[in-house]
């Protein structure tokens, strides 16, 4: 396929404070360090009351009645009560695929702990979980499908009676590997296992919902990335015209996928809402959040990968299990998480044969949802640590084993075996930068000081690459209820020169608010204090399925970037009007048109325009200064970013603590909208994936009791268990997209799994112990390291 | 996560507190392990009495030999050696350890031990130290039980229904001890999966070797503290493996690793490994 060349890439210059590549201060910043920010909790209308849950205490169990307590009848709600409100639904074209019924409140039958059975509402939250408790449900327990293996056993009981089993969908991948068989010289066999984690933004979830009489709306403010879609979910389970539904998303404190998919909060906080003519709030607590939140990340793998005497890889068996819960979410499906899995393990490496199966299996607890990174930090720790068996296996270096396998610059843009488009980038050149930077060359001298002083050192490597902003093919495949397409965002000049920004899109701590400015700013030539951005509000922008899939900066930057390119043409025609020469002749510089040493300030254009049309010719274009564009990239398959992390970890084998030494980040993301938001994201994400390697797990017990619902109990890395993180980069431009940007979101959250594990490895080594299975705590450090000295004394 | 409704009071002196102690009165002093309980509606308490406006139980001062340091004293206060006379140099270290900064501007020496956590700090470290509790009821008696005792079990003490935690007392010569303390958590601030404790004063004979964190109250040592005194030798993991494993049957392989791993870096902070 021929590179196109990207117009878009043919600017005028001009001095640039603000633009593309810019280290702008975050706009966004300010009022979140003063306090000043506005979240769900922070919202105050006058005669609004506080909503608690009465929540399951059970993990399985019919629902033979629930009993209000006497004298407040109104202020209790049931399934009962709400005939009219549908259950959240979410169909899927992928064949196997079966829909489960999520209803707002539980109706026949409870189905994981935390599972929403009544709402009560009160003038405090207090008073209202004083009500909650009053409240008396009746259950009969049933059979607790609490794991994978029980759920697929024999005879297991059923989660949704109308199913013949208990798999939401399975999929099969069958590529053959009868080649790679007879040609492999090394096999490696392994299991792996990833924990149930609870995301734990800052923020929880929160919603407040009122009848809006003179607009005849529902008015739903949420901490959501996907204001637009909630509209949608909202009206359609309600049964309210889109027209009658307002949702505005305000601050946000944090998102991570958790606030992707329609609550089902959302749904009986608006409905109660309607029904009392009241304005209503629910705030989750983290008790909430760790017990029906946990609902991401558990993934269990058996790999077989096939390998010639130098570490080639030939081929790939693989069988992956996700332990779905009980419910699929709207509108990512209970399927998303597996299709990743088994479309991404091939990861960035160049193999030759691929065969997989997966199950998504339903199970007695909180629906899964799509966490930053979707499906690949699991696939990447399996995979890496796949590599680095195989390293071992044939006595080469893990890094020389991965570069024989990552596809090279020379092959790029490359299909691989799942039919991935790799669209720009040169994978081993990544591998090694990041290799320098940890000092590879000199760790083996390192590692012999530090076992000679008693200490376990090890290195690792994790590579990934990070599908972005993939369009309407991609997710049309995945048999999605809604599937995004093209993305529109506005631009206007506003009467006081200063320029308006608006798009559907949300920014809830990643940044996007700045960045999207920064691309205004690129065509418009301006300071970002002149630009003001409405994000997240279905009244004030147009319409965006939102943020998700590190998709932000490339679909609302690209809408952005075009609008603002129309605005500045138009900008030039006005300005070389008054200026009276002719547009061709113009440029636009320091928020004006400029010919020669005369220019037009746009505060004078934008005057002209709106006060003193007289002042513009009788025939002006009346399309006027306020631009909606729309956006979608050049390709529908994404664009990759792509990175490699490095860490070294010394291990304590008397404690089993594990601490990071280094850690070293080498990624390429495309073009860099803002340099230091990037460097965030990248913090961000890596102190999550480390929270998944070392920390993060819901452990619950065989009844599918939650055991970690405080976060006395669910550990979350803080700052002194993360190590400085180092960065490098390279930019290799995408050539399908505006700017050459890629997404850059979820990556840093994808590798540190495989990179510390594969370190952990490294430094046990000398003990015969090795890890499959995360998080790496250190009771499974030190227990892995005794079940290796209990083999090696009776081998002795 | 709101508490349930409670009343909440405030006495100013130790005479208005002993008239307001009653079985559905329960005291606060921190609130920094009564606050979650509260909130998570596992402790309901109709009365809050709380001991923070008592000028009394603040007080640190030296009597007849012993450091007495007020029920109400914080973590804080320990840490800075904020105080009239001089603190044992341990106390001060493992103050520094428990949770982190905010915890310890309210959690207070009383609550803890009160509270009786198996893995917190200051039951085993005050066991090290040879501390002894001042028990004081509505009455107005006092009664003085020794550290290891104090603590009957997991979340179970010597208080009675009625009694109060007046103060801690610690032997002044402590001072002069030599001391090691291990704590192995998982991060930091996190209460501990292991603790290792140990005071030595020769002039005085005293000698402790504590394991904390075991899941029940401070294991004392007895033994292989006064084989390490007479010897001055550090003594093998495994062989501290074995003293756990004796004294604390049932005990998962990791766990007691962990408690022999603490101890013995306790011991080294004294007796080189
Ligand atoms: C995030 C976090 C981390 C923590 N980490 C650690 C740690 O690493 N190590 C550690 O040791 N602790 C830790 N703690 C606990 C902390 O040390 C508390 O301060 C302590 O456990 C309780 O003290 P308090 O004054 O807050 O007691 P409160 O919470 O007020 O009371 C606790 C209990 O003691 C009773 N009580 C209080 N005072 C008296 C008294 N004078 N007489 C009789 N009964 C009384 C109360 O009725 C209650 O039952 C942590 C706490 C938090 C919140």
């Amino acid at each position: 396929m021929a590179k196109p060349a990207p117009p878009e890439q043919q600017q005028g210059t001009g001095e640039m404070t603000s633009g593309i590549g810019a280290r702008v201060l975050r706009k966004e910043d300010a009022r979140h360090l003063n306090g000043k920010a506005q979240f769900v909790g922070d919202i105050k209308i006058a005669g609004c009351w506080e909503a608690a849950f009465v929540r399951s205490p059970l993990a399985h169990a019919r629902i033979r009645g629930v009993t209000k307590p006497a004298g407040f009848e109104d202020r209790v709600f049931t399934m009962e009560d709400m005939p009219d409100l549908r259950p959240i639904r979410c169909e899927s074209t992928l064949p196997s695929y079966k829909v489960s019924d999520y209803p707002a409140l539980a109706t026949d039958k409870v189905r994981h702990v935390g599972e929403c059975i009544a709402i009560c509402i009160a003038p405090t939250r207090a008073e209202a979980e004083d009500l909650a408790e009053a409240v008396t449900v009746d259950l009969a327990p049933l059979p607790v499908l609490a794991d994978i293996d029980t759920a697929l056993a024999p005879g297991a009981a059923r989660l949704h009676e109308d199913w013949d089993d208990n798999l939401f969908l399975t999929t099969r991948h069958d590529g053959d590997l009868s080649g790679a068989k007879a040609r492999a010289a090394v096999v490696v066999e392994r299991s792996f296992e990833t924990a149930r984690q609870a995301m734990n933004p800052m923020e929880g979830k929160g919603v407040l919902a009122r009848w809006d009489h003179r607009a005849d709306q529902l008015v739903v403010h949420t901490s959501t990335q996907v204001p637009h879609l909630i509209r949608t979910g909202l009206s359609d389970c309600l049964g309210l015209d889109q027209a009658q539904v307002r949702v505005i998303a305000p601050d946000v404190g944090g998102g991570f996928g958790y606030k992707c998919v329609l609550q089902p909060e959302e749904l009986s906080v608006s409905w109660v809402a309607r029904k009392t003519g009241r304005a209503i709030r629910w705030t989750e607590d983290r008790r909430e959040h760790l017990t029906a939140g946990a609902n991401t990340r558990q993934h269990r793998y058996k790999l077989t990968a096939y390998a010639d005497g130098e570490g080639r890889l030939l081929g790939i068996d693989a069988d992956i299990w996700v332990d779905i819960g009980a419910y699929s979410v709207w509108p990512f499906t209970a399927c998303l998480e597996a299709a990743q899995a088994g479309g991404n393990l091939p990861g960035p490496y160049d193999l030759g044969a691929y065969a997989c199966r997966t199950w998504s299996v339903a199970t007695n607890k909180p629906g899964f949802t799509p966490y930053r990174g979707v499906a690949r930090p699991g696939v990447c720790f399996a995979m890496e640590l796949t590599m680095d068996a195989i390293a071992r296996a044939v006595g080469k270096d893990p890094l020389e084993v991965r570069c024989l396998n990552l596809v090279p610059g020379a092959a790029m843009p490359y299909t691989n075996v799942t039919g991935k488009f790799y669209d720009s980038g040169d994978y081993p050149a990544a591998a090694r930068a990041a290799a320098d930077m940890i000092g590879a060359g000199n760790f083996a001298a390192r590692k012999a000081a530090a076992a000679a002083e008693g200490r376990l050192i090890g290195l690792g490597y994790a590579c990934f690459t990070e599908q972005s902003a993939h369009g309407t093919k991609v997710f049309a495949a995945w048999g999605l209820p809604l599937v995004p397409g093209y993305e529109q965002a506005t631009v206007k000049l506003a009467p006081s020169g200063a320029v308006e920004v608006r798009s559907g899109n949300h920014s809830f701590g990643q940044g996007l608010e700045t960045a999207i400015a920064q691309v205004a700013c690129d065509w418009l030539k301006l300071d970002i204090s002149r630009v003001k951005v409405t994000m997240g509000d279905t009244a004030l922008t147009p319409y965006s399925t939102g943020a998700y899939a590190s998709r932000g900066m490339v679909m609302a930057g690209g809408a952005v970037s075009k609008a603002a390119e129309e605005l500045a043409r138009r900008l030039r025609i006005h300005g070389a009007h008054l200026l009276q020469c002719a547009p061709e002749d113009t440029e636009i510089r320091g928020g004006a048109v400029w010919n020669g040493q005369a220019s037009a300030s746009f505060a004078e254009i934008a005057a002209a325009w709106y006060l003193h049309p007289d002042r513009l010719p009788d025939d002006v274009d009346t399309a006027g200064l306020e631009v909606t564009e729309g956006y979608k990239p050049a390709i529908d398959t994404g664009l990759f970013t792509y990175a490699t992390h490095a860490a070294i970890v010394e291990v304590d084998p008397e404690s089993g603590r594990t601490e990071i030494l280094d850690y070293v980040i080498f990624e390429d993301c495309g073009r860099r909208v803002n340099p230091m938001i990037l460097e965030g994201q990248s913090y961000g994400g890596a102190a999550q994936g480390i929270g998944s390697a070392l920390f993060e797990e819901t452990l619950y017990d065989s009844a599918a009791q939650p055991l970690t619902s405080t976060l006395a109990d669910y550990i979350l890395p803080g700052p002194a268990e993360l190590p400085h993180f180092r960065l490098g980069h390279s930019e290799t431009p995408s050539p399908y997209s505006r700017h050459g940007i890629k997404g850059v979101g979820e990556g840093a959250a994808i590798a540190p799994a495989g990179a510390i594990v594969n370190a952990i490895n490294d430094a046990l080594a000398p003990l015969g112990a090795e890890l499959t299975r995360i998080p790496a705590t250190p009771h499974r450090v030190l227990g892995a390291i005794l079940e290796a000295d209990a083999a090696r004394e009776a081998a002795e | 996560m709101k508490p349930a409704a409670f009343e909440h009071l405030r006495p100013d002196t130790a005479e208005a507190l002993a008239g307001l102690l009653s079985p559905e009165a329960k005291l606060i002093a921190g609130g920094q392990s009564l606050g979650p309980m509260l909130n998570l509606r596992l402790a309901r308490p109709a009365r809050l009495v709380g001991l923070s406006a008592i000028r009394a139980l603040g007080e640190i001062r030296e009597q007849d030999g012993m450091i007495v340091l007020g029920a109400a004293v914080t973590h804080a206060r320990i840490e800075d050696g904020d105080s009239p006379v001089p603190l044992p140099p341990m106390l001060r270290h493992v103050a520094r350890g428990i949770a982190y900064r905010a915890v310890r501007n309210r959690g207070t020496i009383g609550g803890s031990l009160a509270h009786a956590d198996p893995a917190a700090d200051w039951i085993t470290a005050l066991t090290a130290l040879g501390a002894r509790v001042v028990l004081r009821s509505a009455a107005g008696t006092e009664r003085r039980v020794a550290m290891p005792g104090f603590v009957r079990g997991a979340y179970r003490t010597a208080l009675s229904p009625d009694e109060i935690i007046a103060a801690v007392e610690i032997p002044a010569a402590m001072r002069d001890a030599i001391w090691g303390y291990d704590k192995i958590c998982r991060k930091v601030g996190e209460f501990a999966d292991a603790i290792g404790a140990l005071a030595l004063h020769p002039p005085t004979g005293h000698v402790r070797l504590v394991a904390g964190a075991t899941g029940a109250a401070p294991l004392v040592l007895a033994e292989a503290g006064a084989e390490l005194a007479r010897s001055a030798r550090h003594p093998a993991i495994p062989a501290l493996r074995d003293a756990l494993a004796a004294a604390l049957p049932g005990t998962d392989p990791v766990k007691l690793r962990l408690l022999a791993t603490s101890l013995s870096r306790a011991i080294a902070k004294v007796l080189p490994a």
